[in-house]
């Protein structure tokens, strides 16, 4: 009897073994990036009042060959802004199931986004370049201003431009900017960021997989 | 004698680790790619960030990231073909163990079909060929031949993994009803004895196994009719005659007896835990050949942006040849999953065969988890895609 229950747990040792293995296979199917997206944003102030992002998304020479497969354009491999109006729709909707890739923060509280404006693609060197301008539903004087973009699925990869990744437009001149890339957050402030800001690592932030590639801005106006 | 030493508490463990396979395939859910800006759909569900699952993903971006520069080169520079080669292959071998439902489903397969390892590291090459050759095809006539946009590129890819989609799903639903047939005449089968009482258990054991030889014996005759496996446990005098058995009384209506031959023949001289070359016998190569289609017919977004990369740059077969080798890499890293996942059942099966009883049940029961994983897969990832069918066109 307790050798037919040593046997008995075996089995569902190995049972759980073939389990295990099934589930690794499905759990463990991870995805990597397809897309390679290099931004550059600007925070956008009107009158003191932060009112939105301007982004500009540079796609690698994959994916914007993909997208540009077999658009009729007059001068061949050159797209002009209008030949990619119709492409610029299609992306701008996709991208609202999406919620653009980007989470907004006034005062540390998640402020919601308007639907793009000012969009539109363009074509050099052989890469596309969304732009487009997201702005606060709400806009409202705010002492702390952050964004966050990211792809919680890891499909689209988002690293900052080398050079100017971000900007302040028309924001009062006291106000602090600071770009953290991903694998920074952790870390105590940048050499340019303001020290012992503790709040700025916001508890409520998404901990899913594509959050630890999270491109974060930061705005600090006393 | 198995039936009493297995405690209660067991039987109730057993039935948890088969739900458990059921679940696996909820985590399916999750792997519905939406695709952000009309790309190609990939499979990323969120996943524990470091460890393995990380590395992977690190290394299969490096070498994909590494796949547009050496095509470039390719077009100056022959020796970079190699290198191009070289990268596409460990993509492959990285890729497989990445995104998609591809090993999850062939595992499952297997597994549900008691197949053999040799028939799974051929399922897995087939199928890895067959999707490379559908990402050459897609892009090749659409693109190559025909000009069309990433959107025509995109519904065509659609169509197929519909078709993909619900061809798992059928597999599954065949799966289960034949896989779940056969652990419910088991369950029935080993349930009888314990209604009797203790006293007339060992008197069933030898029974059951006097039984086992008639019935083998029976099979030699022309009877497909009911040699039901239940017998045993209604009649302690067996006053009939096995070789007319079909003339008594059942105990228990079994709900597709006499339609299910398959089933049936599984049981038949109650061969518990039957080696996997017993049920992989000829025949089973029309079935192979539908989960061939339904795992490969999906093409992998990465060889569909590298064929038309390839293809912008005036050199198509480099793209081709490089979908190829990435194929080879994937059918390798599948055919070393599926190997690992027949083993261990195998290994189940072995064990199995040392008792009667709730062991072949559970390898029943393994089955049922494993097919039931196929039908989720399908319905979850048919599911799925249609709730994001909106975002495939560019």
């Amino acid at each position: 009897m307790f050798a037919a229950i040593k046997l008995g747990t075996r089995m569902i040792r190995i049972f759980s073994f073939v389990l295990a293995a099934l589930a690794l296979f499905s759990a463990g199917a991870q995805a990597h990036p397809h897309v390679w997206v290099t931004m550059k944003s600007d925070v956008v102030y009107a009158d003191g009042v932060p009112t939105g992002v301007r982004h500009a998304w540079t796609f690698d020479d994959m994916f914007s060959t993909f997208a540009t497969q077999g658009l009729a354009a007059k001068e061949k491999g050159k797209f002009t802004r209008e030949e990619l109006a119709p492409l610029a729709e299609v992306n701008v909707t996709s991208l609202k199931d999406f919620d653009y890739f980007t989470i907004a923060r006034l005062n540390g509280k998640k402020a919601d986004l308007k639907a793009p404006v000012e969009y539109y693609l363009e074509f050099a060197d052989g890469l596309l370049t969304l732009h487009f301008t997201l702005p606060f539903e709400a806009p409202a004087k705010a002492q702390s201003v952050d964004f966050e973009m990211y792809d919680p699925t890891y499909f689209v990869d988002f690293s900052f431009a080398e050079k100017e990744p971000a900007r302040l437009t028309g924001a009062p001149a006291d106000c602090k900017l600071a770009v953290l890339k991903p694998g920074e957050e952790g870390s105590p402030a940048k050499p340019k960021a303001q020290p012992g800001e503790a709040f700025f690592n916001n508890p409520d932030a998404s901990s899913n997989f594509g959050a630890k590639f999270a491109n974060k801005i930061q705005v600090r106006c006393p | 004698m198995s039936v009493r030493t297995l405690a209660p508490g067991r039987k109730a463990a057993l039935f948890i680790l088969i739900a458990a396979g059921a679940l696996l395939a909820l985590g399916a859910i999750d792997a519905f790619a939406q695709s952000p800006f009309g790309a190609p759909k990939g499979a990323p569900p969120p996943a524990p960030p470091d460890g393995i699952a990380g590395w992977l993903i690190q290394k299969q971006a490096e070498f994909y990231r590494m796949l547009n520069g050496t095509i470039r080169s390719a077009k100056t520079d022959g020796s970079a073909v190699w290198l191009l080669m070289g990268i596409s292959f460990a993509y492959g071998i990285f890729h497989a163990a990445g995104p998609g439902h591809g090993k999850a489903v062939i595992s499952s397969y297997l597994v549900a079909n008691d197949e053999t390892w040799k028939r799974g590291v051929v399922l897995s090459f087939a199928s890895a060929f067959v999707q490379a050759l559908v990402a050459i095809a897609v892009v090749g006539i659409a693109a190559a031949l025909l000009n069309a946009t990433a959107r025509t590129m995109n519904n065509a890819v659609w169509w197929i993994e519909v078709t993909s989609y619900t061809l798992i799903a059928l597999m599954g639903a065949r799966l289960v009803w034949v896989k779940g047939l056969a652990f419910w005449q088991e369950w029935q089968l080993l349930r009888a004895p314990k209604t009797l009482g203790a006293a007339a258990t060992v008197a069933h054991a030898l029974e059951r196994r006097e039984h086992a030889l008639e019935r083998r014996e029976h099979a030699h005759h022309d009877h497909h009719h009911h040699h039901d496996h239940g017998h045993h446990h209604h009649d302690h005098a067996h006053g009939h005659d096995h070789h007319h058995g079909h003339g008594h009384e059942h105990h228990h209506a079994n709900p597709a007896h006499g339609e299910s031959g398959h089933v049936h023949d599984e049981h038949c001289g109650h061969s518990h835990g039957p080696t996997p070359d017993q049920l992989a016998g000829p025949g089973g190569w029309k079935r192979g050949l539908v989960a061939i289609f339904a795992v490969g017919l999906r093409p992998c977004s990465g060889a569909i942006l590298v064929l038309v990369f390839a293809l912008a740059q005036g050199i198509f077969w480099a793209g081709v040849a490089a979908t190829l080798v990435m194929g080879l890499g994937t059918a390798i890293t599948v055919a070393a999953i599926a190997t690992l996942t027949v083993s261990a059942t195998a290994l189940a099966a072995r064990i199995a065969a040392t008792r009667t009883g709730y062991g072949s049940l559970a390898l029943r029961g393994i089955e049922v988890g494993a097919a039931a994983v196929v039908l989720l897969f399908g319905v979850a990832l048919l599911a799925g895609y249609m709730a994001s069918e909106r975002m495939i066109g560019l």
